[in-house]
């Protein structure tokens, strides 16, 4: 594409835009900045990026000596990871079945689809989280990953994209003799891919998010998510050692930057397709 | 002939296995559904009626006690007022920034890359974590902002300290947070517009850029529009983690909010009824906001 | 003195050369058709003079004033986008409207409700509904002026967008094929009505299509545009009859042309299979291309006429019937457009013989461009009807 010259429009419009990321990204700068100062400096209240003495070190090994930052990151990742498995495992045959085979059920499933969405966790959590009392399930890997496991956002993303796959595709497949599972295995699956990922952002970024549910079944340190075991965090520490609070938000936050930074595209496709379809 | 008459079409018999084979790949799906979201919402309409509280045993209906109660519940009258504040401030302003770097970035050929990553970040960032560093920004005496604003004289409030000012600090958070999101959106549906309609309005006679964004821009972003408040909406409505991380409802009350007072009552003080009383009250305001969106406006956005 | 012209309007694309200095001129109320095949660069130069886009080069003058650095919606044109461009969210009425409101009303005047309540918008207005009112008349479309782009049918949009090209009486019409989005027998009738309108509107067209027959149907004249070049720009008749390029003969005319290769020897004697003709010996390059139209290429018994053939097959078209022979000598296969009476007796692998009228054979040269016709000498009258 030529670039236009430099007219006094788009002068403005580039400084803008500019000052505009700063300060988005002043959070993130005094984050890493004040990571590394020490105590002292930062109750100087001074507004120098670079701290004056370097205490990185200090700061990271007492964010990591509070709480188990791996640990943390273990759960996070196990219980997203799982989560998603299995909402996409239970979804896709869903939409499927709803969008392309004939079954007197399909309306009153589709109500129940758009119902569903209306519904958040926080209109469940008090019913659900008494059930899981009562069966002695809290602070547990299930009470974390049950209650998300169906995911009505799913059926209804995966509903819309099947419906507009050809119907001549399975056609031809049944024709060549395919069983219904072969057909879902190695015509739906590989076609659906796309959207798989696209989801897979979206539930991923919400659940690694998530503090609500994660803070009402959890009360094992042992099983914090990331954002629980940051509260935690802030709970032992005093409150006023901001240097090792910062070093603790830069661990627990860095991981999902980093994937966000390398599959930016995804993301941002993930998030325009979930939301162009919903 | 009339064995015709008794059996089963291959027609029929392939409609069948079809019909078995849909049930079968879709029941793990129905069960899950009615365990998790079916049941738990009928249970906490019916727990809104009783006086259910964790912890002890009985419990007994008291038909509409709860929500006599909620009515005259100071707190929860504040919290909904509240609620109500913060989503008046966030959604419009973060639409509108939305809208506007949207509009930025489309026009400009140059970092479009860049700057859709820089305001997207805050999106993907853990929000607790996030909210904890706008508290060390928002700190009264040694937090930048305060310092930055002292270079100019200006003395900066306790934004989320001072009871007048939480909420807004609390937005300000709200809409750094939620920005990328609807610039994200908002680049979407600029995208889909057909250029052709530029040409046509360029020939027509619409030089300027406000011309342009008047006779073509808005009315194509509407289906995008209607979208984005709608989520923006609900979004700011389920407003919880930086409450819960930085203000605890305080001071006085001051932030409290919708989910937060519903997690106080039910998981802190195990007032499960009581609370359940307040998650309808809490669906149903979710549950008008879509109504409102689907049945008023989808209509007049979409031209097709 | 013409009304718009266009001097050597270059373009190129990431070193790909669009437009190689194409020159136009156009009198008063004229309709020219741009065509070629798809990639010609035809859409670019309609956009170049619409000023949706900047040629590198190149010199483009509107009713006398030099525009090429004026923005479109200061050129004083209009013009019929493929797709019409109609704004969805608006009536037909507003969208005919809109080329008025822009020019005549000022931005604060285009408020909603403030608009209302300025000095002398309510006038301007009204003047602006009574002239999309006898616009939408004209054309027949007046019944259809509240309603939305989305509700009505192709033919009815295409309507909308001429109304609304037509609404300001610019100086200068472009249409980027208006009619390819529409059905088949549409487009036929279409066609009659634009050029009706044209008639009526008198001002000068520039029509843009891929479709020869569009435009051959009708141009007052056409220009002929393969490559980025500009090949010929002439009456359709003359385009047919006459063309200047072999491109353009192979371009214009259903069904296709005949070409048949052939080589000029040393003194100037052309050979073509068992055929042989008599040309100038100074052309350029020895080898040279000889067309004639079907129309022209009548059948003889076995062993008569210029040319030996074997048919390969028959196309039945109601009308005519279109004869594909394989030549004896060459393994060229020729068209030749006969009557079905003429046809009746032929079956495939049949042997016939072929001739050409003489008048009508069209010689080019190696670089496409045409011989003049006098360089076919008397020689070849005397060799066909020998």
């Amino acid at each position: 594409m030529m670039t236009a010259p430099m007219s006094f429009g788009r002068v403005c419009r580039l400084s803008l835009l500019s000052i505009g990321a700063l300060v988005f990204l002043a959070p993130y700068i005094f984050m890493i900045s004040t990571a590394g100062k020490g105590q002292s400096e930062i109750f100087s209240a001074t507004l120098s990026l670079i701290p004056q003495q370097w205490a990185y070190v200090a700061n990271f090994t007492k964010a990591f000596s509070r709480v188990s930052m791996g640990n943390l990151l273990w759960n996070g990742v196990l219980v997203c990871g799982i989560i998603l498995v299995l909402q996409v495992i239970i979804a896709v045959p869903c939409a499927y079945a709803m969008a392309k085979l004939q079954f007197r059920g399909a309306r009153i499933m589709m109500s129940l689809v758009m119902l569903g969405l209306l519904i958040p966790i926080h209109a469940t959590a008090l019913p659900l989280y008494v059930a899981f009392d009562k069966l002695s399930m809290l602070n547990s890997y299930t009470a974390l990953v049950a209650p998300f496991s169906i995911s009505v956002f799913a059926i209804f993303l995966f509903l819309q994209f099947f419906r507009a796959m050809p119907d001549d595709l399975i056609h031809a497949a049944r024709l060549d003799g395919m069983s219904e599972a072969g057909i879902v295995a190695r015509v739906i699956v590989p076609n659906a891919w796309p959207s798989v990922t696209a989801f897979a952002i979206f539930s991923v970024v919400a659940h690694w998010n998530d503090l609500f549910w994660p803070l009402i079944v959890i009360t094992n340190q042992g099983y914090a998510t990331p954002p629980l075991g940051l509260l935690f965090f802030r709970a032992a520490e005093a409150g006023d050692d901001y240097g090792a609070l910062m070093a603790a938000t830069l661990i627990i936050t860095l991981p999902l930057v980093i994937v966000f930074l390398l599959a930016q595209k995804r993301f941002v496709e993930g998030i325009t397709m979930t939301g162009l379809k919903g | 002939m009339a064995d015709a008459v008794l059996t089963m079409s291959p027609v029929e018999t392939a409609g069948r296995r079809e019909a078995r084979t849909a049930w079968l790949l879709a029941s793990p799906a129905i069960l899950l559904m009615l365990l998790f979201i079916v049941l738990p919402t009928i249970a906490v309409i019916v727990l809104g009626f009783t006086d259910f509280e964790l912890g002890y045993g009985s419990f007994r209906f008291v038909g509409l006690e709860n929500y006599h109660e909620l009515m005259s519940d100071r707190t929860f009258r504040k919290s909904l007022w509240n609620t109500t504040v913060y989503t008046a401030i966030v959604t419009p302003v973060s639409i509108a920034l939305g809208l506007g770097i949207a509009l930025l970035i489309e026009s400009e050929p140059r970092g479009r890359s860049f700057f859709r990553t820089v305001y997207f970040l805050p999106v993907a960032s853990l929000l607790v974590a996030m909210a904890t560093v706008w508290q060390y920004l928002f700190h009264p005496s040694i937090g930048p902002l305060n310092t930055f604003l002292a270079l100019f004289g200006i003395p900066g409030p306790n934004w989320l300290g001072a009871s007048s000012i939480v909420l807004y600090g609390l937005s300000i958070i709200g809409i750094w947070q939620s920005v990328g999101f609807n610039m994200v959106l908002f680049l979407a549906g600029l995208t889909a517009i057909p250029r052709e309609l530029y040409s046509a309005a360029e020939v027509d006679g619409a030089k300027s850029s406000l011309d342009r964004f008047r006779l073509v821009t808005w009315p194509m972003l509407g289906p995008t529009t209607l979208f984005v408040t709608t989520i923006s909406v609900i979004n700011s409505v389920k407003v919880f983690e930086t409450v819960k991380t930085l203000t605890e409802g305080g001071p006085n009350k001051a932030s409290e909010m919708l989910l937060f007072t519903i997690y106080q009552e039910g998981f802190v003080y195990l007032k499960v009824g009581y609370a359940s009383a307040m998650t309808v009250v809490f669906l149903a305001i979710l549950v008008v906001l879509m109504a409102l969106q689907y049945w008023f406006l989808d209509r007049k956005v979409h031209y097709t | 003195m013409s009304v718009f012209s266009l001097r050597q309007i270059e373009k190129s694309f990431g070193g790909n050369a669009i437009l190689k200095g194409v020159s136009l001129e156009a009198e008063a109320g004229e309709f020219i058709a741009l065509v070629g095949p798809s990639g010609c660069g035809k859409s670019t130069l309609l956009r170049i003079v619409a000023g949706l886009d900047h040629a590198n080069a190149g010199e483009i003058r509107i009713g006398g004033r030099e525009v090429s650095q004026l923005r479109a919606a200061d050129r004083d044109i209009a013009m019929v986008f493929q797709s019409y461009a109609l704004y969805p969210h608006l009536t037909a009425g507003q969208n005919i409207a809109v080329p008025l409101a822009m020019r005549k009303l000022s931005g604060a005047q285009r408020l909603p409700f403030v608009g209302g309540i300025l000095p002398g918008q309510r006038q301007i207005c009204s003047d602006i509904q009574r002239q999309v009112q006898a616009m939408a008349v004209s054309l027949k479309i007046d019944h259809l002026l509240d309603r939305k782009p989305g509700q009505m049918s192709g033919g009815q949009r295409q309507r909308v967008a001429l109304a609304r090209a037509m609404v300001r009486n610019p100086s200068v019409f472009l249409m980027d094929e208006p009619l390819s989005n529409l059905d088949a027998n549409l487009r036929v009738h279409a066609r009659g009505e634009i050029v009706e309108l044209h008639r009526r509107a008198g001002v000068p067209t520039l029509y843009v299509t891929h479709d020869q027959s569009e435009a051959l149907s009708m141009a007052d004249r056409v220009a002929v545009m393969i490559g980025g070049n500009l090949l010929q720009l002439a009456a359709p008749q003359v385009i047919y009859d006459d063309p200047s390029h072999i491109e353009v003969a192979r371009f214009v005319g259903q069904p296709r042309i005949n070409l048949l290769p052939g080589q000029r020897d040393a003194d100037g004697v052309v050979q073509f299979g068992d055929l042989r003709l008599a040309s100038s010996p100074d052309t350029v390059g020895t080898g040279v291309t000889l067309g004639v139209r079907p129309e022209f290429v009548s059948l003889r018994a076995e062993g008569q006429g210029a040319l030996a053939a074997r048919v390969e097959r028959l196309e039945f078209l109601g009308s005519e019937v279109i004869v594909f022979a394989k030549l004896a000598a060459i393994g060229e296969t020729m068209l030749a457009k006969v009557t079905p009476a003429e046809a009746r007796s032929l079956v495939a692998g049949q042997m016939i013989g072929l001739d050409m009228e003489p008048s009508r054979v069209l010689l080019f040269a190696e670089n496409g461009h045409r011989l003049p016709a006098e360089q076919i000498s008397a020689q070849l009258r005397e060799t066909v009807h020998g």
